[in-house]
């Protein structure tokens, strides 16, 4: 540690270390536009600008290294006026919507023009004039609202490698968009929604499902049930002030049966339900050779990512459907028939971390004569916004029960909240697959954590497995070009599209640093260690399924409801 | 077209980035235009995504991305031509026919293009159709000689 002089007072900063980490240490917060932590500084917005001691020019703190003597204003008059200025000139072109704005209230750019106190347009330029994008089922880009900051571009290529969008044109004309300017919904983009959750503006957002919901709950014909996603309960309670990791399970089931929801279940439940059919299909492709390594399948834009950028590595997914795919199959199926309620009578919500899961249910694969297994899927944003529109206190609100018998789960179906959690809830279902006894010890430490490639050797019997478990699909190249050209072994291979699993999702609440993705995960291993059953098999509404209605896992039942296959894609990459 | 965009691929053996240019030219000037399929074996080639070419190549004013029409409008953006009112004329032509610099209109017959001077200052502001110089235009002309050019090439489909 050295110190630096900063407004007069010492503060402490690593040698080297990018200014602007040094100052949000010691609580100095100089705005940012293009800043994405611990990612190569862009130099975009040059709206971190800091007055430095013996620099003639101000300097952009995001990418001005530390070193011992710097003398600092990061608020002085020349500053504060060269980040207004910045700012009035964004706000020349943009379209002032702001009443009308998905983002009011959660916008950078509003927050920013309100902090500098900007009070009326000095600058007055062309306003944008460009088409939205509707294309997408999953996202909705508006370049109008764009200030051309470029994270979504760099998230989508350095993160996700994915590449969908990129600067077109140059000077004033730029735009952000994609390849021969076509709708997302026929580019690469895998509909994660890592790009909204880092874009300061309204001009990245999903694609909206509330209309439907609320014509559903308000139509007496419709039976209307909905299930929630595991990582839900962990996060919704920021949108309501909540500390990041507030479990707040209980009380947004009671909210769910207050906005008039028929039904509550939880995608835990069929998460369980997957690790069966999962576990065992592992089971038997270890028995039967292959094709391996075998590949999770539940995160969708994992899914599409194979099908356009590795078809060749097709066979390799898991057949399972995902989680909320399963669920939405059993409701339209064993529930329906067992509450006698036709089928095309049940309207099904899901409410999911992912932008990518709208796509999912919309998918040809994922229904079956005519009828959708899911029907509308709310982001967990989506689903604070009814609750506020509805006047709901969550903080008032006493706690329920979710319905049986999709209620009902284990922690290791909770556990897919996070990445490395279904690779920990199918070995565990795994291993008492081949060996008939329990794992010894159910956690496995290796699959832990933020990092974006993990990996372990496990036991089970006379086997050892080598499995890998990888977030941020970036991550998946390097280990996918190895498996091709046969340089690595790998058994089984869990991977989530985005960083860190579902509790980062592209659907999440928004402005969640590092600690609030860790907090998350906390809250998910404090379930696994706190409650009883612990492993898919051992739960009893699973057991009692198989006992009633499917049969067996990979059974034909199973294959008819919770099973599918995938196809090459053509986009353009 | 698949097999041209290979030959010129096959002149640029282990190419790099640095290459996406001269890629991109060669193209144009075989197909008249860049496609996407193009696009798509450019990016094999270059292990470069699709998105990143279409940003390349838009950051140029001189790729098109789409074929030319049977009447390829040029218009002039020189100097001398700008001081006698080529903006006028090309905000006319695009209204006209609907469409911005670098495209087609929908039924192929025309298509624009803004160059830096076609080298014909004493003819100011000046357009070539297909090569021919039309000079001294006005915004009052452009309707005319579309529609001439138009029906010309509309008798000659029949
Ligand atoms: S993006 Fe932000 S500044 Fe722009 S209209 Fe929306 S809320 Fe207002
Ligand atoms: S949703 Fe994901 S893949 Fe699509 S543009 Fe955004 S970051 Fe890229
Ligand atoms: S869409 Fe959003 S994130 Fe992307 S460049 Fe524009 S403002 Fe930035
Ligand atoms: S945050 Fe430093 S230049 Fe944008």
């Amino acid at each position: 540690m050295i110190k630096i002089e900063v407004n007069g007072r010492i503060i402490e900063g690593k040698d080297g270390e990018m200014l602007i980490y040094a100052l949000r240490r010691a609580g100095i917060h100089v705005p940012t536009l293009c800043h994405l932590n611990d990612m190569f500084p862009s130099g975009a917005c040059r709206l971190c600008v800091v007055e430095v001691d013996g620099e003639k020019n101000l300097v952009p703190s995001c990418s001005y290294p530390v070193r011992s003597g710097l003398k600092i204003w990061t608020h002085s008059e020349r500053a504060v006026e060269a980040r207004k200025t910045i700012v009035e000139l964004l706000l020349a072109n943009h379209p002032d919507d702001c009443l009308y704005c998905e983002r009011n209230g959660s916008c950078q750019l509003q927050d920013l023009a309100e902090n500098l106190h900007i009070l009326r347009r000095r600058y007055i330029g062309d306003r944008n004039r460009f088409n939205e994008d509707i294309s997408s089922p999953s996202i909705l880009r508006d370049p109008e609202k764009c200030i051309l900051c470029g994270k979504c571009v760099r998230v989508c290529e350095e993160i996700q490698g994915v590449s969908a969008i990129d600067f077109i044109g140059r000077g004033s004309s730029t735009t952000v968009g994609t390849a021969f300017n076509e709708g997302l919904n026929v580019s690469s983009c895998v509909n994660c929604g890592q790009c909204i959750n880092v874009c300061p503006t309204g001009a990245l957002r999903e694609r909206n499902q509330i209309n439907d919901v609320m014509a559903a709950l308000s139509n007496p014909d419709k039976f209307v049930v909905v299930q929630h996603a595991p990582s839900i309960s962990l996060t919704l309670g920021e949108e309501f002030g909540l500390k990041p990791g507030a479990d707040v399970n209980g009380i947004m089931t009671a909210a769910l049966r207050q906005l008039g929801f028929d039904r509550v279940f939880e995608t835990s439940f069929s998460a369980d339900l997957t690790i069966m059919e999962e576990a065992s299909e592992l089971v038997r492709r270890i028995q039967t050779n292959g094709p391996l390594p075998m590949f999770t399948s539940c995160s969708p834009g994992w899914v599409k990512f194979v099908e356009q950028f590795y078809p060749e590595l097709l066979p390799n997914l898991s057949t399972c459907k995902s989680p909320q795919q399963m669920l939405g199959a059993i409701i339209k199926s064993y529930f329906a028939t067992r509450e006698n309620i036709p089928p095309e009578k049940i309207f099904s919500v899901s409410i999911m971390p992912c932008t990518a899961k709208k796509f999912e249910a919309g998918r040809q694969e994922m229904e079956r004569g005519g009828i959708a297994d899911v029907d509308a899927v709310l982001t967990t944003r989506e689903l604070a916004r009814v609750i506020r529109m509805r006047g709901l206190d969550m903080h008032k609100l006493k706690p329920e029960h979710a319905d049986t018998p999709f209620g009902e789960r284990s922690t290791a179906g909770k556990l897919f909240a996070t990445s490395g959690g279904v690779m920990e809830a199918a070995l565990r279902t795994a291993h008492f697959l081949i060996t008939g006894k329990e794992m010894k010890d159910l956690e496995i430490k290796e699959v832990r954590g933020l990092d974006g490639i993990k990996e372990a050797h496990v036991t089970i019997g006379d086997l050892t497995l080598n499995v890998a478990v990888v977030s941020g699909l970036m991550n998946t190249r390097t280990i996918l070009d190895e498996i091709r050209s046969g340089s690595r072994t790998i058994h089984f291979m869990e991977v989530m599209t985005c960083p860190g699993g579902c509790i980062n999702g592209g659907g999440q609440p928004l402005n969640a640093d590092i600690e609030a993705i860790k907090a998350r995960m906390r809250a998910v291993y404090k379930i696994d260690k706190t409650e009883v059953i612990r492993t898919s098999h051992q739960n009893p509404s699973i057991q009692r399924i198989y006992a009633e209605f499917l049969g067996e896992p990979l059974g034909k039942k199973s294959h008819e409801l919770l099973h599918t296959s995938y196809q090459k894609r053509t986009v353009l990459v | 077209m698949k097999q041209e965009i290979q030959c010129i691929l096959k002149r640029y053996p282990h190419a790099g980035r640095d290459k996406l240019i001269p890629i991109l030219q060669d193209v144009q000037e075989a197909l008249g235009f860049i496609s996407k399929e193009s696009v798509v074996q450019i990016g094999e080639h270059l292990h470069l995504p699709a998105s990143k070419i279409f940003g390349v190549a838009t950051f140029y004013n001189q790729f098109r991305f789409e074929p030319v029409g049977r009447y390829h409008i040029q218009i002039c953006r020189g100097t001398a031509c700008h001081v006698k009112g080529s903006a006028a004329v090309l905000e006319t032509i695009k209204r006209a026919l609907k469409i911005e610099s670098g495209q087609t209109t929908r039924d192929g017959m025309f298509s624009l293009e803004e160059v830096a001077c076609l080298g014909a200052c004493g003819l100011a502001p000046v357009i070539a159709v297909n090569g021919r110089f039309h000079a001294k235009i006005t915004p009052e002309d452009i309707q005319g000689l579309l529609n001439t050019y138009r029906q010309k090439g509309e008798s000659s489909d029949e």
